[in-house]
Protein backbone atom coordinates (compact mmCIF):
# COMPACT_ATOMS: atom_id res chain seq x y z
CA UNK A 1 0.00 0.00 0.00
CA UNK A 2 1.19 3.36 -0.44
CA UNK A 3 -0.57 5.69 1.66
CA UNK A 4 0.39 9.58 2.41
CA UNK A 5 -0.23 12.24 5.56
CA UNK A 6 0.09 15.63 5.66
CA UNK A 7 1.56 16.93 8.96
CA UNK A 8 0.74 20.91 9.77
CA UNK A 9 3.14 22.19 11.91
CA UNK A 10 7.08 20.27 12.49
CA UNK A 11 7.57 21.29 16.34
CA UNK A 12 8.57 18.45 18.72
CA UNK A 13 5.43 16.77 18.03
CA UNK A 14 5.18 16.80 13.85
CA UNK A 15 8.56 15.91 14.24
CA UNK A 16 8.01 12.81 15.74
CA UNK A 17 5.01 11.84 14.18
CA UNK A 18 6.54 12.23 10.80
CA UNK A 19 9.60 9.89 11.43
CA UNK A 20 7.47 7.53 13.14
CA UNK A 21 4.84 7.32 10.04
CA UNK A 22 7.57 6.94 8.00
CA UNK A 23 9.28 4.30 9.33
CA UNK A 24 6.13 2.41 8.99
CA UNK A 25 6.50 2.98 5.19
CA UNK A 26 3.68 6.07 4.89
CA UNK A 27 4.76 9.25 3.11
CA UNK A 28 4.72 12.33 4.79
CA UNK A 29 4.42 16.10 3.70
CA UNK A 30 5.11 18.02 6.60
CA UNK A 31 4.38 21.88 6.34
CA UNK A 32 6.20 24.26 8.95
CA UNK A 33 5.12 28.18 8.77
CA UNK A 34 8.89 28.92 9.89
CA UNK A 35 12.42 28.88 7.68
CA UNK A 36 13.33 26.07 10.50
CA UNK A 37 11.56 23.16 12.18
CA UNK A 38 11.32 22.55 15.92
CA UNK A 39 8.80 25.30 16.65
CA UNK A 40 9.01 26.28 20.47
CA UNK A 41 11.77 23.90 21.73
CA UNK A 42 13.92 26.07 19.74
CA UNK A 43 13.23 29.27 22.34
CA UNK A 44 14.48 26.35 25.09
CA UNK A 45 18.22 26.12 26.35
CA UNK A 46 17.74 23.18 29.04
CA UNK A 47 14.91 20.75 29.27
CA UNK A 48 13.15 19.89 32.84
CA UNK A 49 14.47 17.36 34.89
CA UNK A 50 17.38 15.94 33.36
CA UNK A 51 19.10 19.26 32.54
CA UNK A 52 19.70 18.04 28.89
CA UNK A 53 20.94 20.68 26.18
CA UNK A 54 17.42 21.51 24.63
CA UNK A 55 19.93 21.15 21.21
CA UNK A 56 20.57 17.00 21.78
CA UNK A 57 16.69 16.83 21.77
CA UNK A 58 16.32 19.76 18.15
CA UNK A 59 19.32 17.34 16.42
CA UNK A 60 17.32 13.86 17.35
CA UNK A 61 14.29 15.45 15.50
CA UNK A 62 16.09 17.41 13.03
CA UNK A 63 18.43 14.10 11.78
CA UNK A 64 15.37 11.81 11.77
CA UNK A 65 13.41 14.19 8.85
CA UNK A 66 15.86 13.18 6.95
CA UNK A 67 14.14 9.62 6.27
CA UNK A 68 13.28 9.13 2.26
CA UNK A 69 9.88 9.37 3.20
CA UNK A 70 9.81 12.25 4.64
CA UNK A 71 9.08 15.89 2.72
CA UNK A 72 9.38 19.23 4.63
CA UNK A 73 8.29 22.05 3.31
CA UNK A 74 9.37 24.94 5.20
CA UNK A 75 8.41 28.74 5.01
CA UNK A 76 5.21 27.97 3.30
CA UNK A 77 1.24 27.22 4.64
CA UNK A 78 -2.14 26.09 3.56
CA UNK A 79 -3.95 28.28 1.70
CA UNK A 80 -7.02 25.80 0.31
CA UNK A 81 -7.89 22.72 1.68
CA UNK A 82 -10.32 19.87 -0.20
CA UNK A 83 -11.63 16.76 0.33
CA UNK A 84 -10.85 14.06 -2.15
CA UNK A 85 -13.31 11.80 -3.82
CA UNK A 86 -12.01 8.64 -1.43
CA UNK A 87 -11.64 10.49 1.43
CA UNK A 88 -8.61 12.13 1.22
CA UNK A 89 -6.91 15.08 1.16
CA UNK A 90 -5.82 18.16 -0.82
CA UNK A 91 -4.14 21.37 0.33
CA UNK A 92 -3.05 23.80 -1.70
CA UNK A 93 0.39 25.71 0.82
CA UNK A 94 1.38 29.35 -0.50
CA UNK A 95 4.26 28.22 -2.43
CA UNK A 96 1.97 26.92 -4.94
CA UNK A 97 2.33 23.44 -4.41
CA UNK A 98 -0.73 20.93 -3.99
CA UNK A 99 -0.23 18.08 -1.89
CA UNK A 100 -2.45 14.99 -1.08
CA UNK A 101 -2.68 12.62 1.02
CA UNK A 102 -4.88 10.05 2.86
CA UNK A 103 -4.96 11.43 6.17
CA UNK A 104 -4.25 14.96 8.03
CA UNK A 105 -2.17 15.30 11.31
CA UNK A 106 -2.72 18.78 12.88
CA UNK A 107 0.32 19.75 15.06
CA UNK A 108 0.57 22.85 15.65
CA UNK A 109 1.47 23.33 18.92
CA UNK A 110 0.98 25.90 21.27
CA UNK A 111 2.24 29.63 21.49
CA UNK A 112 3.45 31.27 24.90
CA UNK A 113 0.80 34.14 26.39
CA UNK A 114 1.34 37.59 25.48
CA UNK A 115 2.67 39.08 29.10
CA UNK A 116 1.59 42.82 27.79
CA UNK A 117 -2.30 41.67 28.42
CA UNK A 118 -1.43 41.23 32.07
CA UNK A 119 -0.87 45.17 32.41
CA UNK A 120 -0.99 45.32 36.22
CA UNK A 121 2.62 42.89 36.03
CA UNK A 122 4.21 45.93 34.16
CA UNK A 123 5.88 44.34 31.22
CA UNK A 124 6.70 46.03 28.55
CA UNK A 125 6.17 49.20 30.72
CA UNK A 126 8.97 48.23 33.46
CA UNK A 127 12.60 48.01 32.33
CA UNK A 128 13.75 44.62 34.15
CA UNK A 129 10.17 42.70 33.70
CA UNK A 130 11.14 39.85 31.73
CA UNK A 131 9.29 36.58 30.46
CA UNK A 132 10.17 33.21 31.25
CA UNK A 133 11.60 32.42 27.29
CA UNK A 134 13.56 35.52 27.77
CA UNK A 135 15.08 33.84 30.12
CA UNK A 136 16.05 31.06 28.57
CA UNK A 137 17.45 33.32 26.00
CA UNK A 138 19.67 34.82 28.63
CA UNK A 139 20.89 31.22 29.87
CA UNK A 140 21.85 30.58 26.15
CA UNK A 141 23.76 33.63 25.96
CA UNK A 142 25.16 32.97 29.52
CA UNK A 143 24.54 36.74 30.53
CA UNK A 144 21.88 37.34 33.35
CA UNK A 145 21.78 41.60 34.09
CA UNK A 146 19.24 44.05 34.21
CA UNK A 147 18.68 47.10 32.42
CA UNK A 148 21.56 48.65 33.93
CA UNK A 149 23.62 45.90 33.11
CA UNK A 150 24.68 44.81 36.68
CA UNK A 151 23.78 41.66 37.81
CA UNK A 152 20.34 41.30 39.80
CA UNK A 153 20.76 40.69 43.79
CA UNK A 154 16.84 39.38 44.06
CA UNK A 155 15.04 37.75 41.47
CA UNK A 156 11.75 37.08 41.08
CA UNK A 157 9.78 34.10 39.35
CA UNK A 158 6.52 35.17 39.03
CA UNK A 159 3.84 31.48 38.50
CA UNK A 160 0.85 31.13 36.70
CA UNK A 161 1.28 34.29 34.15
CA UNK A 162 -1.49 33.69 31.62
CA UNK A 163 -2.63 30.64 33.73
CA UNK A 164 -5.47 30.19 35.62
CA UNK A 165 -6.83 32.96 35.25
CA UNK A 166 -10.26 34.57 34.09
CA UNK A 167 -9.24 37.62 33.68
CA UNK A 168 -7.01 36.80 30.73
CA UNK A 169 -9.68 34.01 29.33
CA UNK A 170 -7.38 31.29 30.29
CA UNK A 171 -9.20 29.40 32.66
CA UNK A 172 -6.46 26.06 32.57
CA UNK A 173 -3.46 24.95 34.00
CA UNK A 174 -0.58 25.52 31.97
CA UNK A 175 1.48 22.58 33.55
CA UNK A 176 5.02 23.32 33.19
CA UNK A 177 5.78 26.75 34.65
CA UNK A 178 5.97 25.28 37.84
CA UNK A 179 8.49 22.79 37.08
CA UNK A 180 10.21 25.39 34.58
CA UNK A 181 10.55 28.19 37.22
CA UNK A 182 12.26 25.28 39.63
CA UNK A 183 14.42 24.81 36.81
CA UNK A 184 14.95 28.15 35.63
CA UNK A 185 15.91 29.31 39.45
CA UNK A 186 18.51 26.53 39.83
CA UNK A 187 20.23 28.13 36.61
CA UNK A 188 19.91 31.27 38.19
CA UNK A 189 21.93 30.48 41.24
CA UNK A 190 24.43 28.49 39.58
CA UNK A 191 25.28 31.81 37.37
CA UNK A 192 24.71 34.31 40.52
CA UNK A 193 25.45 32.91 43.74
CA UNK A 194 25.09 35.08 46.03
CA UNK A 195 21.45 36.62 45.13
CA UNK A 196 18.58 36.10 46.35
CA UNK A 197 16.12 33.97 44.31
CA UNK A 198 12.54 33.87 45.21
CA UNK A 199 9.16 31.98 43.42
CA UNK A 200 5.55 33.30 43.61
CA UNK A 201 3.37 30.34 43.49
CA UNK A 202 -0.27 29.41 44.09
CA UNK A 203 0.43 25.48 43.93
CA UNK A 204 3.64 23.63 43.67
CA UNK A 205 2.03 21.19 40.70
CA UNK A 206 5.06 19.00 40.56
CA UNK A 207 3.65 16.32 38.57
CA UNK A 208 5.97 14.82 36.51
CA UNK A 209 9.09 12.37 37.18
CA UNK A 210 11.85 13.60 39.06
CA UNK A 211 10.29 16.98 39.20
CA UNK A 212 8.81 17.14 43.36
CA UNK A 213 13.01 15.81 43.72
CA UNK A 214 14.07 18.84 41.67
CA UNK A 215 11.53 21.15 43.61
CA UNK A 216 13.14 19.79 46.94
CA UNK A 217 16.70 20.19 45.61
CA UNK A 218 16.06 23.68 44.89
CA UNK A 219 14.56 24.68 48.28
CA UNK A 220 17.73 22.33 49.73
CA UNK A 221 20.37 22.78 47.84
CA UNK A 222 20.40 25.53 45.99
CA UNK A 223 18.58 27.78 48.70
CA UNK A 224 15.42 28.90 46.12
CA UNK A 225 12.78 30.27 48.65
CA UNK A 226 8.96 29.77 48.16
CA UNK A 227 6.11 32.29 48.80
CA UNK A 228 2.91 31.14 48.63
CA UNK A 229 0.79 33.98 46.61
CA UNK A 230 -0.36 35.48 43.47
CA UNK A 231 1.24 38.50 42.38
CA UNK A 232 -1.17 41.38 42.50
CA UNK A 233 0.24 44.29 40.92
CA UNK A 234 3.86 46.02 40.60
CA UNK A 235 5.36 49.28 40.07
CA UNK A 236 8.81 50.44 39.21
CA UNK A 237 10.59 52.58 41.74
CA UNK A 238 13.48 55.05 39.96
CA UNK A 239 15.93 53.13 40.51
CA UNK A 240 14.21 51.11 37.50
CA UNK A 241 13.74 48.17 40.47
CA UNK A 242 9.95 46.04 40.32
CA UNK A 243 8.16 46.56 43.66
CA UNK A 244 5.91 43.64 43.50
CA UNK A 245 2.69 43.04 46.14
CA UNK A 246 1.08 39.42 47.19
CA UNK A 247 -0.20 37.98 50.10
CA UNK A 248 1.99 35.68 52.40
CA UNK A 249 -1.19 33.43 52.06
CA UNK A 250 1.10 30.45 54.60
CA UNK A 251 1.80 33.80 57.03
CA UNK A 252 -2.01 35.63 56.23
CA UNK A 253 -0.14 39.13 55.81
CA UNK A 254 0.04 40.93 53.05
CA UNK A 255 3.68 41.06 51.64
CA UNK A 256 6.23 44.18 49.48
CA UNK A 257 9.27 43.61 48.64
CA UNK A 258 11.75 44.88 45.85
CA UNK A 259 13.00 42.74 43.22
CA UNK A 260 15.54 43.77 40.53
CA UNK A 261 14.43 41.42 38.25
CA UNK A 262 11.35 39.61 37.77
CA UNK A 263 10.43 36.82 35.26
CA UNK A 264 7.07 35.78 34.27
CA UNK A 265 6.13 32.37 34.00
CA UNK A 266 4.06 32.69 31.04
CA UNK A 267 1.60 29.81 30.50
CA UNK A 268 0.67 28.12 27.15
CA UNK A 269 -1.99 28.84 24.70
CA UNK A 270 -3.20 26.96 21.32
CA UNK A 271 -1.27 28.71 18.87
CA UNK A 272 -3.29 31.21 16.28
CA UNK A 273 -2.34 28.34 13.72
CA UNK A 274 -4.35 25.52 15.92
CA UNK A 275 -7.55 27.76 16.08
CA UNK A 276 -7.42 28.62 12.35
CA UNK A 277 -6.93 25.85 11.13
CA UNK A 278 -9.49 24.09 13.30
CA UNK A 279 -11.99 26.75 12.02
CA UNK A 280 -11.21 25.95 8.49
CA UNK A 281 -11.64 21.93 9.15
CA UNK A 282 -14.53 22.43 11.13
CA UNK A 283 -12.32 20.93 14.35
CA UNK A 284 -14.57 21.86 17.68
CA UNK A 285 -12.72 24.05 19.95
CA UNK A 286 -12.95 23.01 23.81
CA UNK A 287 -13.70 26.21 26.22
CA UNK A 288 -9.84 27.25 26.51
CA UNK A 289 -9.67 27.12 23.07
CA UNK A 290 -7.23 24.41 22.46
CA UNK A 291 -8.58 21.79 19.60
CA UNK A 292 -11.41 19.17 21.38
CA UNK A 293 -10.40 15.60 21.01
CA UNK A 294 -12.61 12.64 20.43
CA UNK A 295 -12.23 11.62 23.96
CA UNK A 296 -9.73 12.48 26.73
CA UNK A 297 -8.80 9.00 27.43
CA UNK A 298 -9.34 6.34 24.69
CA UNK A 299 -9.81 8.74 21.63
CA UNK A 300 -7.56 11.59 22.42
CA UNK A 301 -5.67 12.02 19.03
CA UNK A 302 -8.79 11.63 17.01
CA UNK A 303 -11.34 14.44 16.19
CA UNK A 304 -14.87 14.61 14.75
CA UNK A 305 -13.61 14.83 11.34
CA UNK A 306 -12.88 11.09 9.62
CA UNK A 307 -9.26 11.66 8.32
CA UNK A 308 -7.92 14.60 11.05
CA UNK A 309 -5.93 13.84 13.46
CA UNK A 310 -4.21 15.56 16.29
CA UNK A 311 -0.77 15.54 18.53
CA UNK A 312 0.83 17.50 21.10
CA UNK A 313 0.54 20.99 22.00
CA UNK A 314 -2.76 21.92 19.90
CA UNK A 315 -4.84 19.99 22.39
CA UNK A 316 -3.94 20.75 25.54
CA UNK A 317 -0.28 22.31 27.79
CA UNK A 318 1.83 18.68 28.11
CA UNK A 319 5.73 18.91 28.74
CA UNK A 320 8.20 17.33 26.01
CA UNK A 321 7.85 13.60 27.45
CA UNK A 322 4.10 13.57 26.76
CA UNK A 323 3.93 16.18 23.18
CA UNK A 324 6.61 12.68 22.00
CA UNK A 325 4.31 10.26 23.69
CA UNK A 326 0.85 11.77 22.05
CA UNK A 327 2.61 11.99 18.68
CA UNK A 328 3.57 8.27 18.56
CA UNK A 329 0.14 7.65 19.88
CA UNK A 330 -1.13 9.78 17.34
CA UNK A 331 1.29 7.81 14.41
CA UNK A 332 -0.02 4.59 15.80
CA UNK A 333 -4.00 6.12 15.44
CA UNK A 334 -3.10 6.85 11.53
CA UNK A 335 -1.66 3.64 10.74
CA UNK A 336 -4.42 1.93 11.88
CA UNK A 337 -6.97 4.32 10.47
CA UNK A 338 -4.86 3.59 6.75
CA UNK A 339 -4.62 -0.05 7.41
CA UNK A 340 -8.55 -0.99 8.69
CA UNK A 341 -10.85 2.06 6.91
CA UNK A 342 -9.44 3.32 3.68
CA UNK A 343 -10.08 1.65 0.57
CA UNK A 344 -7.32 1.47 -1.98
CA UNK B 1 7.23 59.63 72.54
CA UNK B 2 4.43 62.17 73.79
CA UNK B 3 1.68 61.60 72.31
CA UNK B 4 -0.44 64.66 73.65
CA UNK B 5 -3.75 64.04 71.41
CA UNK B 6 -4.71 60.59 72.88
CA UNK B 7 -5.21 59.29 69.11
CA UNK B 8 -2.43 57.22 66.67
CA UNK B 9 -1.82 55.65 63.81
CA UNK B 10 -2.11 51.63 63.28
CA UNK B 11 0.94 50.75 61.81
CA UNK B 12 1.04 48.72 58.74
CA UNK B 13 0.66 45.01 59.14
CA UNK B 14 2.33 44.08 55.62
CA UNK B 15 5.55 42.47 56.13
CA UNK B 16 8.05 44.93 54.90
CA UNK B 17 10.74 42.32 53.49
CA UNK B 18 13.14 44.86 52.14
CA UNK B 19 13.19 46.35 55.80
CA UNK B 20 12.67 43.13 57.71
CA UNK B 21 16.00 41.98 59.30
CA UNK B 22 16.99 38.86 57.64
CA UNK B 23 19.67 37.78 59.83
CA UNK B 24 17.17 35.43 62.01
CA UNK B 25 16.48 33.63 58.50
CA UNK B 26 19.70 33.18 57.66
CA UNK B 27 20.84 31.67 60.89
CA UNK B 28 18.24 29.35 60.75
CA UNK B 29 19.12 28.22 57.18
CA UNK B 30 22.53 27.81 58.11
CA UNK B 31 22.35 26.21 61.45
CA UNK B 32 18.90 23.97 60.54
CA UNK B 33 19.46 23.57 56.82
CA UNK B 34 16.34 21.54 56.76
CA UNK B 35 14.16 24.20 57.58
CA UNK B 36 14.29 25.26 53.98
CA UNK B 37 12.43 22.07 52.77
CA UNK B 38 9.10 23.61 54.29
CA UNK B 39 6.48 23.16 52.06
CA UNK B 40 3.93 24.84 54.17
CA UNK B 41 1.56 21.35 54.67
CA UNK B 42 0.38 21.93 58.05
CA UNK B 43 0.73 18.42 59.45
CA UNK B 44 3.15 20.24 62.45
CA UNK B 45 0.38 22.41 63.46
CA UNK B 46 -2.34 19.91 62.96
CA UNK B 47 -1.10 17.56 65.32
CA UNK B 48 0.64 20.32 67.58
CA UNK B 49 0.09 19.84 71.23
CA UNK B 50 0.51 23.35 72.14
CA UNK B 51 -1.55 24.81 69.15
CA UNK B 52 -4.23 22.14 70.90
CA UNK B 53 -4.69 24.62 73.53
CA UNK B 54 -3.49 28.02 72.70
CA UNK B 55 -3.34 29.95 69.17
CA UNK B 56 0.72 28.74 68.46
CA UNK B 57 1.29 27.53 65.24
CA UNK B 58 4.40 26.34 64.09
CA UNK B 59 4.34 26.01 60.33
CA UNK B 60 3.14 30.07 60.63
CA UNK B 61 6.02 30.62 62.83
CA UNK B 62 8.84 29.58 61.10
CA UNK B 63 7.46 31.23 58.05
CA UNK B 64 7.41 34.50 59.94
CA UNK B 65 11.18 34.30 60.58
CA UNK B 66 11.50 33.28 57.08
CA UNK B 67 9.75 36.66 55.85
CA UNK B 68 11.97 38.59 58.81
CA UNK B 69 8.85 39.27 60.93
CA UNK B 70 10.77 38.40 64.32
CA UNK B 71 9.23 40.14 67.01
CA UNK B 72 5.99 38.27 65.95
CA UNK B 73 7.46 34.79 65.80
CA UNK B 74 9.65 35.75 69.16
CA UNK B 75 6.30 36.40 71.06
CA UNK B 76 4.91 32.90 69.55
CA UNK B 77 8.40 30.92 70.84
CA UNK B 78 7.78 30.22 74.45
CA UNK B 79 4.20 28.03 73.82
CA UNK B 80 6.47 25.23 72.17
CA UNK B 81 6.91 22.28 74.62
CA UNK B 82 8.90 20.44 72.55
CA UNK B 83 7.11 16.86 72.77
CA UNK B 84 8.64 16.85 69.24
CA UNK B 85 5.22 15.20 67.75
CA UNK B 86 5.97 17.88 64.80
CA UNK B 87 9.22 15.76 63.94
CA UNK B 88 7.36 12.63 63.44
CA UNK B 89 4.85 13.97 61.09
CA UNK B 90 6.54 16.10 58.64
CA UNK B 91 6.69 14.65 55.34
CA UNK B 92 9.54 16.75 54.55
CA UNK B 93 11.58 15.85 57.66
CA UNK B 94 12.37 18.87 58.91
CA UNK B 95 14.22 18.81 62.56
CA UNK B 96 11.52 21.16 63.71
CA UNK B 97 12.70 20.83 67.68
CA UNK B 98 16.53 21.88 66.57
CA UNK B 99 14.61 24.91 64.72
CA UNK B 100 12.36 25.85 67.39
CA UNK B 101 15.98 25.47 70.07
CA UNK B 102 17.90 27.72 67.01
CA UNK B 103 15.10 30.49 66.68
CA UNK B 104 15.40 31.12 70.72
CA UNK B 105 19.21 32.04 70.20
CA UNK B 106 18.73 33.70 66.95
CA UNK B 107 15.58 35.68 67.72
CA UNK B 108 17.02 36.68 71.31
CA UNK B 109 18.07 40.45 70.42
CA UNK B 110 15.66 43.40 71.60
CA UNK B 111 16.95 44.52 68.56
CA UNK B 112 14.87 42.62 66.23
Amino acid sequence: MDKSVIIIGAGAAGCEAAYRLAEAGITVELVEKENETGGNLNNWHQLFPDRKQAEELRRTLREHLSHPAIRVHRGVMPVRWERTENGGFRVEVNDGALLESDALLVATGFQTFDARRKEEYGYGIYENVVTSVELENFFANRRIATSAGVAPKRIGLIQCVGSRDEKTCNFHCSKVCCITAVKQAIELREMLPDAEILCFYMDMRMFGPGYEEMYREAQEKYRIKFVRGRLSEASENREKQVIVKCEDTLVGKPLRMTLDLMVLMVGMEASESSRSIARTLGLELAPNLFIKTCDPHYAANRTAVEGVFVAGCCTMPMNLTETLHDARSAAMEIRNYLALNHKP
Amino acid sequence: MNNIWGFSISGARVIDYDRNDHRPAEGLSAEVPSSRLCIGCGGCTATCTAGAMTDFNIRKLQMLVKRGENKEAREQLHRCMLCGKCLLVCPRGVDTRRMILALYRLTAQPSL
